[in-house]
């Protein structure tokens, strides 16, 4: 019987053949913490007996949940994971190298094949490339630690395919909100999505990791985006489906027909064409996330903000995902540009998508954010509202103070 | 190990209470469990941490701590005093967090269960018996890997006990 990508990875790292449904132990490759859950999986591991973890090498500790440190009381978790890493020989990414997902494919302890355990929902970006990254807690992943195991369910798996060209003004972003709004926010709990079809095939692997980070946002284990079209520094093995794998379901979207798609408050599987949407008043624009922080992200931004300005009654922070991320955005004139025209950057890191520092709203404040939740005081405000959208659609909202369709602006583009 | 039979009032709460609702993002950084059980259910029920009481059970509706994976979000309904939370389905990340830490989680089909109601859940069989109604219901059983971390009181408990899993 064929299989899925999951039940391809996962027998080879449980070393026999499995099938949808069954319990096996798994050996990992890699285990990743950031500061909201590796505290808590280093008091773990400590109570569990563990002197060693189980593999240094293996071992990632990213400070990118609030960092720098915005108090004493995190500046002292941070130190905790400092120590920890100190001691164990582990690698610690400090604050301001960037959020730990995009930091576990630029350095690519993600591989293509691999399984990643890291404590934090979004860990199914790595689907990008083609490794299985499922979220846990800092418990088990204090587990991991120390046996280098997890236990697993084999999820079930549900295809997306979505064929034909994506209209210009328009990105991955608004084809995971598409399909969110077709599975709702619980439509794949305990499964694996597949992303394949040749709108699919043509995204860049920074589009093919917003498709793979927003996957749990429909309650899914873990994403994988088909490798066919994608370009990597090395060419490993590609794993691709068995032709007769099963499906719990399979889902067609025409890519032509996807709109620029906003997401209103407070749950991201509520998206509606950006019409729908035009024209709400917006006090506060984010561009960041482990969703679309990306350069390609910051250039679209660019594109659209050059030689204008931000909207006088509008705020807009941007958050690199990565040093790397700025480092390019500097180099190529996109840090310039966006300045200039308004934006205030903030260190790379997840910023204020997770509510601890870096830009909370106020009261009764309208966000649009290119991250990838919404709920009600997900940004640290529960009686602000948060819009989520692609950065071509933020940015265009930024200028005019209120949601904007970005087509306007994407057709002017130059081709690249 | 878990006290076979719990008994308390309910909680009820809608579907896809996320783990924002549960903890807020703000408050997470700490490893300071009282801290968080001060802030649980805050934006949805700024009521809810001052009238819980020690053994009270939390009924949800579908997708109960879907979003983030901070194990906060058990750890602060454990810590506030609930004793389990039967929901008509979890999100999957809570649901091992649970477990792992202790919080008996069950999947209950629809029930007539309202906030008040005394429910008397036993822990091994997941009978839940609605005294004040006197209704009576069954909850899905967990797969054995759970029920064995569940029973050793979590998984730092199991495996201080083991070294490794040895249950599959």
């Amino acid at each position: 019987m064929g299989q899925t990508v999951a039940e391809k990875i996962i027998s080879a790292h449980a070393d026999r053949p499995v099938t949808a449904g069954e319990f096996v132990v798994a050996r990992v490759d890699a285990a990743m913490a950031s500061d909201t859950t590796a505290p808590m999986a280093i008091r773990a591991f400590a109570s569990m007996g563990g002197r060693k973890v189980w593999d240094p090498s293996r071992t990632v500790f990213v400070i990118d949940h609030a960092a720098p440190a915005p108090n004493e009381r995190i500046a002292n978790l941070h130190n905790l994971m400092r120590d920890f890493s100190r001691r164990q020989n582990c690698r610690l990414f400090e604050a301001g190298s960037g959020i730990c997902h995009q930091l576990m494919i630029e350095h690519e302890i993600a591989r293509p094949g691999s399984l990643v355990i890291g404590a934090d929902s979004h860990t199914c970006t790595y689907g990008a490339v083609g490794a299985m990254g499922i979220g846990v807690g800092s418990t088990d992943l204090a587990a991991v630690l120390l046996t280098g195991k997890i236990w697993l369910r084999v999820p079930q798996s549900i295809r997306i395919v979505v064929d034909g060209a994506l209209c210009p003004g328009v990105r991955s972003k608004d084809m995971i909100l598409s399909v969110l709004r077709r599975t709702g926010i619980a439509g794949a709990t305990y499964m694996a999505m597949e992303f394949n079809g040749n709108a699919v095939e043509r995204l860049s692997l920074s589009e093919r990791m917003t498709l793979a980070n927003m996957t749990i946002e429909a309650g899914a284990k873990t994403g994988f985006v088909l490798p066919r079209g994608l370009r990597l520094p090395e060419d490993p093995a590609q794993i691709l489906p068995d032709p007769d794998a099963i499906y719990t379901e399979t889902l067609r979207l025409d890519g032509a027909a996807i709109l620029p798609m906003v997401s209103p408050p407070h749950s991201p599987d509520q998206g509606v064409p950006v019409t729908q949407a035009a024209g709400i008043r917006i006090h506060y624009a984010f561009i960041g996330t482990c969703a679309n922080g990306r350069l390609e992200d910051l250039q679209a931004a660019a594109r659209i903000l050059k030689g204008a300005r931000v909207h006088p009654q509008t705020r807009l922070i941007i958050g690199p995902a990565s040093r790397q991320v700025f480092l390019d955005a500097l180099r190529d004139g996109t840090v310039e540009a966006l300045t200039a025209a308004g934006a205030v950057f903030i260190p790379p890191g997840c910023g204020p998508c997770v509510g601890t520092h870096n830009g909370v709203p106020g009261d009764m404040e309208n966000v649009i954010s290119t991250g990838n939740r919404n709920f009600k005081g997900r940004m640290g405000n529960p009686l602000s509202s948060i819009y989520l959208a692609s950065p071509e659609t933020v940015a265009a909202s930024a200028m005019q103070g209120c949601i904007a369709d970005p087509r306007t602006f994407a057709l002017e583009r130059e081709p690249a | 190990m878990n006290e076979p039979l719990i008994q308390g009032r309910a909680h009820v709460y809608g579907d896809n209470v996320d783990t924002d609702a549960i903890i807020a993002g703000k408050y997470t950084k700490t490893l300071d469990a009282k801290s968080l059980a001060r802030h649980v259910l805050e934006d949805l029920d700024p009521e809810f941490s001052r009238i819980v009481q020690p053994g009270d059970i939390l009924v949800a509706g579908i997708n109960f701590g879907c979003g983030s994976s901070r194990e906060q979000a058990p750890l602060a309904l454990k810590t506030a005093g609930v004793a389990a939370v039967a929901a008509r389905s979890f999100a999957r990340i809570f649901f091992r967090n649970a477990i792992n830490i202790g919080l008996p989680v069950f999947e209950l089909p629809l029930a007539d269960i309202a906030a008040g109601d005394v429910l008397r859940i036993d822990l091994t069989s997941g009978k839940i018996e609605n005294i004040t109604r006197r209704a009576l219901y069954q909850a899905a059983a967990l797969p054995p890997v759970m029920t064995a971390i569940l029973e050793a009181g979590g998984l730092v408990a199991y495996l201080r006990m083991h070294g490794d899993y040895s249950i599959i």
